[in-house]
């Protein structure tokens, strides 16, 4: 019998507590993993043990997608109709809603984002996304084409079936909502990897989605590693599609998996190196605040992060010493005070790696403007940093850090900047800063990104779709757009002649 | 006038406080200008309810003033879609509360059974506010390449604005959410006028739409008789679109008085005289059960009623009398009777009309299969009528009567069961029973109506458009394509690189 993990929190932020079970939640059950191992789950503002959950084994992999077949076939997939789907993942919103501060909590203690940010920035958009995809289930439209009068041609958009989805540790629950959205809406079912670093959102989850009524087996959680249950998930005979978002290593690894299994559907959202262009025209107050933002929003633990700075080199001076006041003045400690802004990084492996490109910025050549050191000697904080004087050959100029980490670089003019900004093998997103309409449009047209914010950085909405170009990813999350990732079109023609 | 009034339902001993004002701004209100009342009839006993004030012009003005203040200040594009999906959702959960209230009072006003009310009526139309939430955060334009150097050109559906919503007393609550809905979700504001036989439950649902949280004006009702009120809507030239369900008659003065004062958009959902086809290889029994429920549902009073039924020879007479037998089994009576399927036609006039059509059918020399006979007593009760051996030109046969009075007439050939179909000037429902698969195919393409239904009749889904060709509407109401009676498209063409030589 798997445990419970049961928490109290008595802080300025929060007061409250949470109570869930740490098995896997397979078939609607909740049930150890068949080697009966567990999982330590660290809270990376100490380091230390926060709970052990169930690991998850291939073995176990096989178990759930048979549970998720037998859904599929029974009660899920087209036999459970749109409007019923819909109310579904309302009643799920419903009850995400009542839990908000919790999952908050949860979320930051697992994985050491703010309970603020938690509450006011990702729980918005996660529950936004439920909400938003519950409304397309009973709208999955095919089309009636004309060819002649003695045909009748028609399409069907019926769901894939069973789905595989891996999901990364920097927004565990806006992650797993993303996923399951459109998934569930289409009429799929579900077998989900959270990430092994924090799978405790994804856990409480499985609790409402029991709760909410979705039938036993249309949605699966595995807790494991990536090398085993995502290696089985992405190799497995009988799931037609995996959804994966994390590193471009990663990813690559399970389209190659898939191209050498089954043929499987494949999407990915990986990683990015995106440019944030601050033109001489710029407000710059509205740029240094967003530019702020695009790197240190999640402690830069996100795919989107602006993370190459660019500045022209008429402002350069002005940006750069209202950027270092800015960064200087974020507060970076415990999730659960007041007036944290920043917590610790996820793990000490992204702890180790983040300084291990700070210390490749300083050999290489780099200044270390600002910041570039551990903050405190518990958990693994690391301060707002800023490298300058930077080459494009650069490991921190080439390379995603996924830290608190900013490279700044000057640039002279619009096609210096477009060609520099799209000098690189990722493609996810991109922020420019400018009043000049015709500017900004032309840029945002001529930028190789999947997403460009214009006066404005890393800002996400449930109906607008999110994706990358080249090697940042294939498909688009999010919007509409995200329905066809979890469809098969299926045309229909009918000889009436 | 204008205070609330206590009504008592008797069969199930339910007190239900009930506002008759005008619903404006959110508030309940006396006319402006008029101290006409309009009383609301119990069609099973021709008791009177009670009464509810009667909106003058001048009230719609003022209606539509409230709708127009609120478009330009907290409704239009000043609310995100989000938060009207928020609001339609919590419409819906109140709805879904007052279930049981709204159905007893739906029967009292209209006459159709309770459970009937409450498990179809009021349950579809909350579907349907669901349905039309879930698009509200979803109305998308285009984006269109025409030079990627210097131009960007896109499309916003922006709401229509003022809707005026006029709406008939068969459905009182669907017909009214079936508006309300899409209306709502794509950032219109209404003036609802509900019909003057059955305001009351439109009355009920203002009281909802406060307690769900909706900003002032966004939605007002204005109880009115339709030559009154009706008629100010269709004429307001501060009103920039009209959606009227109603009778054909009607439906074109709407469209008249429109296109006279401001060229307001205008949908119409009107009548029909749908016909139902049986073919040879039909499951007779299945069928049976189809017609019987397309001609009695609501006690015949549907715009979509299977009014027409055409039998192929070759299995008439086995039809004719298994559709009779379905047809004696229907229980008539009070609707709070939990044995009844069919309540009474909703007025005296409705009643009378049904009785001059089937006295008419008498006269012309068509056959009487059921019924025909009045029923003693109180109540507007019409029991289920057939007439066989009808001709095309019969008065029967052409005209809508509203009531439960099917026309039967034989076919030999598919094409002449076609031809026959298709004589009429509506367009509105057809239905067909075949287990020939071309020949369903083939039919349901040849059939003019806006709805086929192929071995089935008269359900709907709040998914699937529903609306008339011919003279039985403009437009589409349900679905998707119900959006774009409620969103007017804007094209913007942004130029930021092309420079105009001068002369050129």
């Amino acid at each position: 019998m798997p445990s419970t993990f049961d928490y109290t929190w008595d802080t300025p932020v929060y007061k409250g507590s949470t109570s869930f079970s740490t098995g896997l939640y397979i078939g609607g059950k909740f049930v150890d993993g068949s080697n009966k191992t567990t999982i330590d789950v660290i809270n990376p503002s100490t380091g230390k043990v926060i709970t052990k959950i169930a690991e998850g084994t291939p073995k176990d992999v096989d178990i759930a997608v048979a549970a998720a077949q037998k859904a599929y076939e029974t009660v899920w997939g087209l036999n459970c109709p749109g409007n019923e789907r819909g109310r579904l993942l309302n009643k799920l919103a419903d009850l995400m809603d009542i839990h908000r501060d919790e999952y908050a909590a949860v979320e930051a203690l697992d994985n050491g984002k703010t309970f603020n940010w938690a509450k006011n920035a990702d729980l918005g958009l996660c529950i936004d996304t439920i909400r938003y995809y519950a409304g397309w289930a009973d709208k999955i439209h095919g089309s009636t084409i004309e060819t002649s009068e003695d045909k009748l041609n028609y399409t069907r958009h019926e769901p894939i079936g069973v789905v595989g989805q891996i999901i990364p540790w920097n927004f565990p629950l806006m992650m797993v909502c993303w996923k399951i959205g459109p998934a569930l809406a289409t009429g799929n079912a579900i077998v989900l990897k959270p990430s092994e670093f924090t799978p405790l959102t994804a856990l409480l989850t499985a609790k409402l989605i029991d709760e909410a009524g979705f039938p036993p087996g249309v949605v699966n959680i595995v807790n494991g590693y990536g090398s085993t249950v995502g290696q089985a998930i992405a190799e497995h005979m009988h799931i037609e599609k995996v959804a994966f978002t994390g590193s471009t290593l990663v990813g690559r690894k399970v389209m190659e998996a898939a191209a050498k299994s089954n043929l499987k559907k494949v999407t990915l959202e990986l990683g990015g190196k995106s440019p944030s262009i601050v033109f001489d025209d710029a407000d710059l107050s509205v740029a240094v605040e967003w530019a702020a933002h695009g790197i240190y929003f999640n402690h830069g633990q996100t795919c989107c992060a602006g993370s190459r700075i660019f500045v022209h080199e008429k402002i350069y001076d002005t940006f750069l010493h209202k950027f270092t006041e800015k960064s200087k003045s974020l507060k970076v400690g415990d999730p659960f005070a007041l007036d944290s802004f920043q917590g610790p990084q996820v793990s000490e492996i992204q702890f180790n790696r983040i300084m291990g490109y700070i210390d490749s910025g300083k050999q290489e050549g780099a200044t270390l403007h600002m910041g570039g050191h551990r903050i405190g000697t518990e958990g693994y904080f690391i301060s707002p940093t800023i490298f300058t004087d930077v080459r494009p050959e650069m490991r921190i100029v080439r390379e995603e850090i996924f830290g608190p980490v900013g490279v700044i670089i000057k640039f002279k003019d619009d096609d210096d900047i477009i060609h520099q900004a799209n000098d690189t093998v990722y493609g996810l997103a991109a922020a420019l800063f400018t009043t000049n309409v015709k500017r900004a449009i032309k840029t945002a047209h001529a930028l190789h990104a999947g997403t460009v914010w214009v006066n404005c950085s890393n800002t996400l909405y449930a109906n607008v779709p999110f994706g990358g170009y080249k090697q940042s990813g294939i498909g688009r999350e999010l919007g509409e757009y995200a329905l066809s990732n979890y469809t098969n079109v299926k045309a229909i023609q009918i000889n009436i002649a | 006038m204008a205070q609330p009034v206590e009504i008592s339902i008797t069969a199930t001993g339910r007190k239900v406080t009930l506002p008759t004002g005008l619903f404006i701004n959110n508030e309940f209100v006396p006319s402006v200008d008029s101290s006409d009342v309009i009383q609301c009839l119990n069609p099973a006993t021709e008791e009177v309810i009670c009464s509810v004030v009667a909106g003058s012009a001048a009230d719609i003005d003022r209606a539509v003033a409230a709708a127009r203040a609120a478009y330009n200040t907290t409704w239009g594009k000043n609310v995100g879609p989000v938060e009207r999906a928020r609001l339609i959702n919590r419409l819906a959960d109140l709805m879904e509360r007052d279930r049981d209230v709204l159905a007893e009072l739906e029967s009292l006003n209209n006459g159709k059974p309770v459970r009937v009310a409450r498990d179809f009526d009021i349950g579809d139309s909350i579907g349907c506010l669901r349905y039309y939430a879930g698009w509200a955060d979803k109305i998308t334009g285009q984006t269109i390449e025409v030079d990627n150097k210097t131009k960007l050109a896109f499309t916003r559906h922006d709401p229509i604005g003022v809707c005026g919503q006029i709406i008939p007393w068969n459905y009182p609550i669907n017909m009214w959410a079936w508006k309300v809905a899409p209306a709502l979700a794509c950032g219109c504001t209404i003036v609802m006028k509900p019909s003057e036989l059955t305001p009351l439950t439109a009355l009920k649902l203002s009281e909802l739409i406060v307690e769900a949280g909706f900003p002032a004006g966004v939605v007002n009702t204005v109880a009115s008789l339709g030559s009154v009120g009706g008629a100010a809507l269709a004429a307001h030239p501060d009103v920039d679109k009209v959606a009227f369900t109603g009778s054909t008659v009607t439906g074109r003065k709407i469209m008249e008085a429109a296109a006279k004062s401001n060229l307001k958009k205008v949908s119409l959902e009107l009548g029909g005289k749908s016909p139902h086809l049986v073919f040879e290889s039909a499951d007779l029994e299945q069928a049976a059960n189809w017609a019987a429920l397309g001609i009695l549902y609501n006690t015949g009073q549907d715009c979509t009623a299977g009014s027409r039924l055409f039998v192929q020879d070759t299995i008439y007479d086995k039809f004719i009398s298994i559709l009779v037998g379905k047809a004696k089994e229907m229980v008539v009576g009070n609707g709070f009777d939990e044995k009844v399927s069919g309540g009474p036609v909703v007025s005296k006039v409705q009643y009378d009309k049904v009785w001059s059509y089937i006295e008419s059918g008498k006269q012309e020399g068509a056959t009487l299969a059921l019924g025909g006979q009045k029923r003693p007593g109180k109540g507007f009760f019409v029991d289920p009528t057939i007439f066989t051996d009808v001709r095309p030109d019969m008065k029967i046969v052409r005209d809508e009567i509203f009531g439960p009075v099917l026309s039967v007439a034989k076919f030999s050939t598919e094409e002449e069961a076609v031809k026959l179909a298709n004589d009429t000037s509506y367009g509105l429902g057809a239905g067909l029973h075949s287990k020939d698969a071309d020949q369903c195919m083939r039919v349901s393409s040849a059939l003019e109506a806006g709805t086929v239904w192929v071995n089935q009749y008269n359900l709907l889904y709040n998914n699937v458009p529903f609306g008339g060709k011919k003279q039985s509407g403009i437009g589409r109401e349900l679905g998707s394509y119900a959006l774009d009676e409620y969103t007017s498209v804007k094209a913007v063409h942004w130029n930021f690189g092309e420079k105009l030589d001068w002369p050129f």
